[in-house]
């Protein structure tokens, strides 16, 4: 290329000017990274402080609280059913999230591991499933469990469902499972073990990264949930959740913005502690989710 | 090995496969192929839960495609979210991919800064974004106002109320950053040291040696995006029911949309119809074009190269 020969020697003032560059370079990807760090910050912090602002100053343009209202949370945390809903929340998204890792791990090991005619078939079906809206099918599921079962007015509905495999799970430990190497299965074999012994003692210590992953994503789905909830548990406020509280919780305390945003930083505020204690977890799995490979 | 043998060891095989699938096969069942066929029997029955269901034939569907006037409002909201909401979330996602692996000083800090809001609860950060984007209150409006810039009515006003959206999806694109970094630092550093020798620009290097590396990736957020779109729900919901003003427990009931319809999406149509109107014919119909649509992004995704089936046999 004539390009190399137009370029003139390199000199130390260009090599300075090189140097400037890269100190101009550096200035202007970090603006940028601060720019959008507010971005993604600001909310919070505006969320924040207003749930600190007094009944009235919540309802004016000011940012920041004049008095700061500790007790907005006291309100908020003895409202009647506030706990109840914490309570439902935990029971839903630990009792789901134990129930869906118990039940996805074997088929996904089967699906990973096991050579077996369909097992094409049975992928693009976990698939379909993990891409199936919740709404398609919920008008049969609704008069199954509330008219077969009984069980409306209840999380016993979106609960129970989770014993027999996830699609999103089982697809994201197959995923996982398949970076395991196919010898350390077969020195177990050799040594003697049946396949839920290669399970139990090789397959799962090493799948612990994909495991968490999908406990947490789990975890996280059933907190976040208002579909389910909605459609199952509203006739019955003893049976909300979190996510479906607030928003009644919105309805009662109609203009006390304050006492609803301090009511959201506590709905938040457990997700993002989890966040802080998994993040390596979280971020694999969602690097997982269909990309690597 | 005798005939007997292989054929008793086969046995076992199968067997053992089964056993693992089990919970699955049965899920499968239960809560995939028994309720999808369900739904296409009660789309061709009147049905309010009641009384026992009556074959009408294809009233549900001509009353769902021709009469129910929330059908194409709600299509055409889905085609607007899919054309601006995905679009601003795959650019954004990709931006801040590129700005985390550019950044030298503090880029764990910044990663978790930007993924922060994708995890917020999607009821909390909808009710944090009324108010925020409050015409008469909002913190925004009234920043905007300082700026001398024009404040529109965000969730109240139906021009605005898909931007706003818009913008509560793109402060949650930290899903799309983390995996846009992952596969820009897998794009091979020779071909940028290559490029950089040819004396290829910033926004060449990003044309002909990025782009084609992650393009498959581009894909993958495309088509999920598109898949999401279409199921989207909590957030439309909440935002127009906070900002209508209507109360849950008042008695009155919120009918889906707010403002003028312009938040309506289908799977709130299914909400609408059957659980509001009781009108589970036409619910089912409604769940029948959400399914077909679903399943179209769905075999797109398997069928790409080196797709979702990737692994398999």
């Amino acid at each position: 290329m004539t390009y190399v020969l137009d370029t003139p020697p390199r000199t130390t003032a260009a090599a300075r000017g090189a140097r400037r560059r890269a100190v101009l370079h550096w200035i202007a990807v970090h603006a940028l990274g601060v720019a959008a760090a507010l971005f993604f910050v600001l909310p919070f912090v505006f969320l924040f402080l207003t749930s600190l602002m007094s009944d009235q100053q919540a309802l004016t343009r000011d940012l920041t609280p004049d008095t700061w209202e500790w007790g907005n949370y006291t309100r908020v945390w003895n409202t009647p059913g506030f706990l109840t809903w914490w309570k439902n929340t935990l029971l839903y998204a630990g009792l789901g999230t134990l129930l869906t890792v118990l039940s996805s791990v074997p088929v996904a090991y089967a699906l990973a591991k096991f050579r077996f005619r369909g097992r094409r078939l049975a992928l693009m079906l976990v698939i379909s499933m993990m891409m199936l809206p919740p709404q398609v099918v919920i008008i049969p599921m609704y008069l199954f469990w509330a008219k077969q079962m009984d069980l409306s007015g209840s999380l016993w509905p979106l609960i129970v469902p989770m014993a027999f495999g996830d699609a999103f799970s089982v697809f994201l430990l197959r995923q996982f499972l398949l970076t395991i190497p196919d010898e350390y299965l077969d020195a177990a074999r050799v040594d003697g073990c049946g396949e839920l012994r290669t399970l139990v003692r090789v397959v799962l210590p090493m799948a612990r990264p994909g495991i968490a992953a999908v406990a947490l994503f789990q975890f996280f789905y059933a907190w976040n949930d208002y579909f389910g909830p909605q459609i199952y548990a509203s006739e019955n406020p003893a049976a909300w959740t979190l996510s479906y509280g607030l928003e009644s919780f919105k309805g009662a305390h109609h203009t006390d913005w304050n006492l609803t945003m301090a009511a959201t930083v506590l709905v938040m505020a457990p997700v993002i502690l989890v966040f802080f204690f998994a993040q390596k977890a979280f971020v694999e799995g969602v690097t997982l989710t269909g990309v690597k490979g | 090995m005798t005939v007997r043998a292989l054929r008793a060891r086969r046995a076992r095989a199968a067997l053992r496969t089964t056993a693992f699938l089990s919970p699955w096969l049965v899920g499968f069942g239960v809560f995939f192929a028994y309720p999808l066929a369900s739904t296409v029997y009660f789309s061709f029955m009147d049905y309010d839960g009641f009384a026992a269901p009556v074959f009408n034939g294809l009233e549900n569907w001509t009353y769902v495609l021709t009469d129910y006037p929330a059908f194409w409002p709600s299509m055409g909201n889905t085609l607007w979210l899919v054309l601006v909401m995905v679009t601003c979330r795959v650019v954004f996602g990709l931006g801040t991919g590129l700005l985390i692996t550019t950044i030298r000083t503090g880029a764990g800090v910044f990663r978790t800064l930007f993924y922060l809001p994708y995890l917020a609860p999607p009821v909390a950060a909808t009710l944090g974004f009324v108010f925020l984007l409050n015409p008469g209150t909002g913190p925004v409006n009234a920043l905007l106002g300082d700026l001398g810039l024009p404040a529109p009515g965000w969730f109240t006003d139906p021009a605005w109320s898909k931007p706003a959206l818009t913008a509560l999806a793109v402060w949650g694109v930290g899903d799309l950053m983390v995996i846009f970094m992952a596969a820009l630092l897998d794009v091979p550093k020779e071909q940028y040291e290559a490029a950089e020798l040819d004396g290829a620009s910033a926004w060449q290097r990003f044309r002909y040696v990025t782009l084609p590396n992650i393009s498959p990736i581009v894909l993958f957020a495309v088509v999920t995006g598109v898949i999401q779109t279409m199921q989207y729900y909590t957030q439309p919901l909440v935002a127009g029911k906070v900002a209508s003003g209507v109360i849950g427990n008042s008695g009155q009931q919120f009918e889906p949309g707010y403002p003028e319809r312009s938040t309506l999406t289908l799977p709130q149509l299914v909400y609408n119809l059957g659980f509001q109107r009781f009108d589970y014919g036409s619910a089912c119909v409604v769940a029948l074009v959400l399914f077909a649509l679903a399943m179209a992004c769905t075999a797109l995704l398997m069928r790409r190269r080196g797709g979702l089936l990737q692994g398999g046999d």
